[in-house]
């Protein structure tokens, strides 16, 4: 069979091959790339810059294992920001596996690089809640009203961060990781705007374009999928440089990110080239 | 009257709701998330029903040793266990008190060694059919094909570190041909525009849809009344 | 293979420009200490009952410090206070970022009024307090901030009944041609011919989801084709209400086809509300099951392209539907047909044709129309204030754009 015909009917295995093949080798050889924060980004990254000691940030785990590898990396630079800022940490989750998610962060990055913080008073896991965006529009007037405890089921009154906080309007910066339903779309719709509250976060990059809409009027930044994870990393590392040394898996899988890209590029071209010289044989219209 | 009495709740329920929007003064302001908390409710409820049916059809697919009959078996197992798992903490440090994803708890392990590789091996299917899905749909078919192939060339670039390599050089003037910027408008500029024009259609066929169903005029998805042609 | 490392061995030559980038990185500007400046305090501070609530909320202004210049770093931010008029004691209730004019104090009780001050906060201590005047809160009647809303759903809303009016008194309406919904007929009789089932997925939300009302609606017609030509059908769905609903709207559409005996509760079963065991039990049913016709209609994630593309390399017809903007492009890429957005929501109207329903599709024309001149003003009036910088038609761009914000 000619190359042509190779080409044209190329098995849609061998571009699964290429595809795996053009993660696993640049993380094996570790390939990867520096980054800058884009505008969107930046602004996220200002805006915990920007915030008094002491200011209280919900951070909603609004994700599951699945799109982990991709949001991930924002969770883990976010929570370094805000306790490095010593900025009051409540991490929630509006997705069931969002607190296990929320637990294995808190475990991996507060209390191994933050032993000082101390829970109650620097940081809190307030588990989750079902009710979907729901939860969002009752706890805007009423935080109690649906957490009576955080996870580990303490009474949320005898907890020294909860003193003061009556609902989300208490809050001065809520971020939303995820992008699926709910999730920080509904965070803008049931408390950004009603409440006044700025919102931010950060989506997988299949759902970052629906979430363009609601920058910047509704929405002070957004982290678009692993990029956006790796910028904010980058921010982080410039303004911190001690986390130069500590991991940063969004950098770190951008490169196999950049080279799967280039791959899916040169299909595309492929899949052209037999387009055009099928049709110059006159074997399509 | 197995219609007229859905219909009646529905007609009498979407209006109230919608009033209540403009009416924060209780017990008006408390309307939409108490009856969405009245569905959340129901739909716990319902769930009996889910499990139910999965235990009935994968029951009886074992039974009568259909075809694939053993993937039943590894369905009503994970069920079950994950059910009693959850339900009696077993493992937990804390016992029944504690909290479920404690450490060591076989909920969290199941959850950690199962169902998280399990999701993101499901998730990562993605990268390879976006793949395959791209290499058969960008064909510079014609101009509106060829100006879309192009702009997905930019933003696939524009969104790894690459294309702010490949044009590093260019003179501050020049910046916005920076592939990085040039995504990063594409997204914002062009693609907004597109996203915004669809939403809105959205948002009014979500209206038109809602007020034919709270007018009763939509009625298929109860069965319908035969009125179909 | 060798081809592949040739393109990874030009990918890596690349790899040295990190080295490169990494030294432009630049170190944190060094604070600019400020001991011994007197900081003067915020001036006019104002408290009142923030409008248009169900009480419980005070909203305190203040002007802002003399000093608070985002160039000089000497204020830290503005703490406020609480007291309970006329004799209570203060206490800190919030802080609030340097340049910010307002603090919403949303624990405030109904039945007291409150007395704010403000200070501004800096590296030397805290500046003088400047005092409010007292406020209390209350729940109101009516939100007027959304005046705006009202008035334009209200438009909307009547444009929509009146066009159904309209179409019930046999008013001529135009519609046209949806090419997915025009395929359904012939999807359905090609999976008859080869005596393979249909698929139908109603998406991943719940019935509260207006998107699965709108794909349920298509079922109960395509179920009704399914009846009449004896074909098979099979809906996996991953909510509890979702299966008991579609179970009632086929067996309403065997019933209406005149073939009650041939329905089956076992068309429709649940397989699980997690999403992507979802889809792995739904492709493992495409893959098994090889139906000839699949459909997608309803709300989708990142679900979407794994089933569509699934389905497509087993060749089976596939016709798609969403009001989910990010997976479009999926479906448009590896289905036949794609209804998009509002297309998914005329299609119980479209295919049932009856006027009154289509009625309501002519309605929300009105709506788009609206949309569409409010956008073409507003970037008019905007553009002549950026050529002009006339402050008149700065404030007219100004007063149009506040008309649809919302309060």
């Amino acid at each position: 069979m000619p190359l042509y015909e190779k080409l044209k009917n190329i098995d849609r295995r061998v571009i699964y091959i290429f595809i795996a093949l053009s993660v696993i080798i640049p993380l094996v050889f570790k390939i990867a790339f520096t980054e800058q924060a884009s505008p969107i980004v930046q602004n996220i990254f200002d805006k915990i810059e920007s915030l008094p000691e002491g200011s209280r940030v919900i951070l909603s785990y609004d994700y599951s294992p699945s799109t982990a590898p991709e949001i991930q990396p924002m969770a883990d630079a976010l929570t370094r920001h805000i306790l490095e800022k010593d900025l009051r940490l409540y991490n929630m989750a509006l997705w069931a596996p969002g607190h296990n998610i929320a637990t294995e962060t808190t475990d991996r990055i507060i209390i191994a690089e933050f032993p000082e913080k101390v829970y109650g008073e620097d940081y809190l896991n307030l588990g989750f809640k079902a009710g979907n965006e729901f939860l969002i529009a009752v706890i805007l007037t009423d935080l109690k009203k649906m957490y009576t405890t955080d996870a580990k089921g303490t009474d949320i009154d005898s907890i020294p961060m909860m003193q003061g906080v009556k609902n989300l309007r208490n809050f001065d910066l809520i971020l939303s990781l995820g992008g699926g339903k709910p999730g920080l779309k509904e965070w803008i719709l049931f408390a950004g705007d009603p409440g006044h509250i700025p919102v931010a976060g950060g989506a997988t990059a299949v759902s970052a374009p629906n979430l363009y809409p609601y920058y910047p009027e509704q929405m002070l930044g957004l982290m678009g999928g692993m990029k956006g994870g790796a910028e904010y990393e980058s921010a982080l590392m410039k303004i911190y440089p001690q986390y130069k040394n500590k991991s940063h898996p969004g950098i770190d899988l951008m490169g196999p990110q950049a080279i799967a890209h280039l791959v899916i590029m040169i299909f595309v071209i492929i899949g052209n080239i037999t387009y055009f010289i099928a049709r110059k044989r006159g074997e399509e219209r | 009257m197995r219609r007229q009495v859905p219909l009646a709740i529905t007609f009498i329920v979407g209006w109230t709701l919608i009033i209540a929007v403009f009416i924060p003064h209780p017990p008006f302001g408390q309307l939409g998330e108490n009856f969405t908390t009245y569905f959340d409710i129901i739909a716990v409820f319902a769930f009996i029903l889910g499990g139910g049916n999965l235990i009935r059809v994968h029951g009886n697919k074992v039974y009568k040793k259909r075809q694939d009959w053993p993937y039943s078996i590894v369905t009503i197992l994970g069920f079950v266990v994950v059910l009693i798992a959850g339900l009696f903490k077993i493992g937990n440090p804390d016992g029944l008190s504690g909290d479920l994803t404690q450490p060591g708890s076989l909920f969290q392990d199941l959850y950690t060694y199962i169902f998280a590789p399990l999701q993101a091996t499901m998730f990562s299917l993605l990268a390879f059919f976006v793949a395959s899905a791209s290499y058969r749909a960008f064909r510079a078919k014609n101009k509106e094909a060829t100006v879309l192939l192009v702009a997905a060339f930019i933003i696939l670039l524009g969104r790894t570190p690459i294309g702010g390599y490949l044009t590093f050089w260019l003179p501050e003037s020049l910046s916005f041909f920076h592939i990085p910027n040039l995504a990063y408008w594409i997204m914002t500029i062009p693609n907004l525009a597109g996203q915004r024009a669809i939403l809105i259609g959205i948002s009014l066929g979500v209206i038109a849809m809602s007020l034919r169903l709270i007018l009763g005029i939509e009625r298929s998805y109860l069965g319908g009344e035969g009125e179909r042609s | 293979m060798q081809r592949l490392l040739g393109i990874f061995l030009i990918i890596g030559f690349l790899f040295p420009l990190t080295w490169i980038s990494e030294s432009f990185a630049q170190e944190n500007p060094a604070f600019d200490d400020s001991a011994g400046i007197t900081i003067a305090p915020p001036t006019n501070v104002k408290a009142y009952d923030h409008p248009g609530d169900a009480g419980g909320a005070i909203v305190v202004e203040w002007d802002l410090s003399p000093q608070d210049h985002p160039e000089n770093d000497l204020i830290l931010g503005y703490e406020i206070f609480r007291a309970v008029y006329p004799d209570g004691e203060y206490e800190s209730i919030g802080v609030a970022s340097p340049g910010h004019t307002s603090y919403m104090d949303a624990n405030a009780e109904d039945e007291h009024e409150y007395i704010y001050k403000v200070t501004a906060t800096s590296g030397n201590g805290p500046s003088a307090t400047a005092i409010s005047n007292p406020a209390g809160s209350s729940p109101e009647w009516i939100n007027f901030g959304m005046t705006n809303l009202f008035i334009i759903g209200l438009i909307i809303c009547s444009s929509v009944i009146y066009f159904i009016m309209h179409a019930k008194k046999g008013g001529k309406l135009f519609l046209r041609k949806i090419g997915g919904l025009e395929a359904i007929d012939d999807a359905i009789g090609r999976a008859t011919e080869m005596g393979r089932p249909i698929l139908f997925i109603p998406g991943i939300h719940d019935m509260d989801d207006v998107q699965t009302i709108a794909g349920l609606t298509i079922l109960n017609y395509i179920a009704k084709k399914v009846a009449e030509y004896d074909s098979r059908l099979h809906v996996p769905v991953c909510r509890s209400i979702v299966m008991t609903t579609a179970r009632e709207s086929i067996k309403e559409a065997y019933l209406s086809a005149g073939r009650p005996d041939a329905y089956s509760d076992d068309f429709v079963h649940y397989v699980t509300d997690e999403q992507f065991g979802y889809v792995a039990a739904v492709d493992g049913v495409m893959v098994r099951e090889k139906p000839a016709t699949c459909f997608y209609l309803g709300a989708f994630f990142a679900e979407s392209l794994i089933m569509a593309e699934t389905g497509n390399s087993i060749g089976a017809i596939q016709i798609a539907g969403t009001a989910m903007p990010a997976q479009l492009p999926f479906f448009v890429a590896a289905c036949d047909y794609t209804l998009i957005g509002e297309e998914l929501f005329a299609a119980s109207a479209y295919l049932s044709g009856e006027p009154k329903q289509l009625g309501s599709l002519k309605g929300q024309d009105v709506g788009k129309v609206i949309a569409m001149a409010a956008i073409g003003v507003g970037v008019l009036v905007e553009t002549i204030y950026v050529i002009s910088g006339s402050s008149a038609i700065g404030n007219l761009s100004s007063f149009i754009k506040n008309l649809f914000v919302l309060g």
